[in-house]
């Protein structure tokens, strides 16, 4: 049985809107408008137990609204929903009891001591054994690193630092299924590397099902065996990285650096899509020219100094689903 | 039990740091305490009817205030405040524990911590310097210092009401000073409560906040018989069972509309 089942998932939140101006202010005393938006418009998935997901989409898609109806914070206003067998704002305590939480933009240590203590106080919310806890705290805090700022009161770390705490916090309990809203907004090129190697090892080795939310496609690559992407409220695509690539477009880059800089390519089969000086970025269809017959044309036109083939970058990809979305 | 005694013993304990607070907090009682006795006083002087209090009383009455002045839920707790402000409260709801309970406790350390650090030294600068009689007798001490715990709790329940209104008006300035200035006038905080008009005592009696301070510095004078502490800590109890009655159903209500702030 699959661990987690969303089936037709709504949520609408109504808003005051706000007229311009101060005499829009004044009218707003007497008369609100509301405004309906709907955030999650009927979206259907199912999850396996031990995957690691990516769900992706623009700013405002509804990524977080489906973490926090998934976390059992925000009640959706229809659809079904089965977290481990249970649905999340129904049987809020036990459920919450089994998963972890964290979102990048808030941290859940007391700001004021030391992420130790809190992690002690989550101890005793968790209600982890003694044992358990010391191995499981002893385990992260070495994974992660923790050792040398955990007696710092947490305003005072820098925010790569806080977030392995965060991290570390919401494992403290072993749960088997862990949410992460934007885990590696703002940080730096190794903590970014750092959080990737630690949730890749802990999907692997404990098999934690994990759902990570992200605008770093870097995340996504490095991650993910599947991927979500959700726009406006609907998922415009499921399925894995070579699925998204083969659904949006099987364009594929051949990238060509010439020996004369001044020369043109001309190809039928082949358009440019970028030119660098000597670099000439060109865009081809595998199914209508394979790639060493059109290296082997460019070739004996033109004298090549050096040449590869890529796959389109993974943001040139989302962006043309959400521009192709209907 | 256990994870809502670690968050009260936590938050006690954080709390306790902040000495400053209490200092400047100490020295602002002080100075009102006897600017208030010195109104009594003027008071009492001029004044040529019998009152329901003698002056002897109200000044008991008034440092007695002054010191336990802490023990008031008529400020804010501002971290459940700020929590609903910036959406971190959405990691409140994903802890496997009762949320009501959870932030009672919140309630209950915010109130203890800060009235365990200033009412010592307050009630010996009281006894000392300004007129503060001890208990009326081994019977009164014990009332009211049962009345005092029965006050903690309804005070808890009173603070919780408070943050669970912020689900709703999210800033929450209307709800906590309207709530604030009623618990201060009708707790007996500006004037005893005794000295209010005949006509006004029903409403005085059966309103909460008389629980919060007015009766249990009474039972300390004896100016209500020890003997009748079960209808002071009766009165308080049912108000806290009321309040806590009616704080869950508003909890329960207001997390099921919620709206995380801050995407």
């Amino acid at each position: 049985m699959p661990q987690i089942v969303v089936e037709n998932l709504v949520k609408t939140y109504r808003i005051a809107e706000r007229r311009p101006g101060l005499w829009g202010a004044f009218r707003g005393i007497v008369q609100r408008s509301h405004r309906t938006i709907r955030a999650l418009d009927g979206i259907s998935f199912s999850l396996e137990a031990g995957e690691l997901v990516g769900y992706i989409g623009p700013n405002g898609a509804g990524k977080s609204t489906t973490v926090k109806i998934l976390s059992g914070i925000v009640v959706p206003d229809s659809g079904h929903c089965a977290v481990q067998g249970r649905v999340p704002w129904q049987d809020r305590i036990r459920h919450v009891a089994r998963i972890g939480v964290v979102f990048g933009q808030r941290t859940q240590l007391w700001w004021d001591l030391p992420a130790i203590e809190s992690f002690d106080l989550l101890r005793d919310i968790y209600k982890v054994p003694c044992a358990a806890y010391r191995h499981k705290r002893d385990a992260l805090i070495a994974m992660l690193e923790l050792g040398s700022f955990l007696d710092v009161p947490v305003r005072q770390l820098s925010l790569g630092q806080r977030m392995r705490c965060d991290l570390a916090a919401a494992l403290l309990h072993s749960p088997g299924l862990l949410f992460l809203d934007e885990p590696t907004i703002g940080l730096d090129a190794v903590s970014k590397l750092a959080m990737r190697d630690f949730i890749k090892e802990l999907n692997r080795q404990e098999g934690t099902t994990v759902i990570l939310t992200t605008h770093d496609m870097d995340d996504i690559e490095a991650l993910c065996n599947r991927v979500m992407v959700i726009g406006d409220g609907a998922i415009l695509s499921d399925g894995s990285l070579a699925e998204l690539r083969a659904r949006v477009s099987s364009e594929r880059r051949l990238i060509v650096d010439l020996v004369d800089a001044t020369a043109t390519i001309d190809d039928e089969a082949a358009r440019v899509v970028q030119r660098d000086g000597p670099r000439v970025h060109l865009s081809f269809a595998p199914e209508r020219i394979s790639a060493p017959a059109l290296i082997s044309r460019i070739t004996a036109r033109h004298e090549v100094r050096d040449l590869f083939v890529e796959n389109p970058p993974i943001e040139e990809v989302i962006a043309q689903l959400y521009r192709d979305r209907p | 039990m256990r994870p809502y005694l670690s968050v009260l013993s936590a938050r006690i304990r954080m709390l306790l740091q902040y000495r400053a607070a209490a200092l400047a907090g100490m020295s602002t009682q002080l100075f009102w305490g006897l600017i208030r006795v010195m109104i009594f006083e003027a008071f009492y002087r001029t004044s040529l009817q019998a009152q329901p209090m003698t002056y002897a009383e109200v000044v008991n009455y008034v440092w007695l205030g002054q010191a336990l002045f802490a023990l008031l839920p008529w400020l804010p707790d501002n971290d459940v405040r700020t929590m609903v402000r910036t959406g971190t409260v959405a990691y409140e709801l994903v802890r496997p524990i009762d949320l009501y309970a959870f932030w009672y406790s919140r309630c209950l350390a915010n109130r203890i911590a800060p009235a365990l650090l200033r009412s010592v030294p307050l009630f010996c600068l009281a006894f000392l310097f300004f007129g503060l009689q001890p208990p009326a007798s081994p019977a009164a001490a014990a009332a009211w210092a049962l009345a005092t715990l029965a006050a903690i709790l309804l005070g808890g329940a009173l603070s919780n009401l408070v943050n669970i209104s912020l689900l709703w008006t999210i800033a929450g300035e209307g709800t906590i000073q309207m709530l604030g200035i009623c618990i201060y006038v009708f707790s007996g905080m500006v004037i005893p409560l005794p000295l209010f008009p005949d006509a006004l005592q029903p409403l005085l009696n059966f309103m909460p906040f008389r629980g919060l301070a007015d009766t249990p510095f009474r039972l300390y004078m004896g100016h209500i018989p020890a003997s009748q502490v079960w209808a002071v800590v009766g009165h308080q109890l049912a108000w806290t069972v009321a309040l806590v009655g009616l704080g869950r159903f508003l909890l329960y209500r207001g997390t099921r509309r919620l709206v995380v702030q801050g995407g």
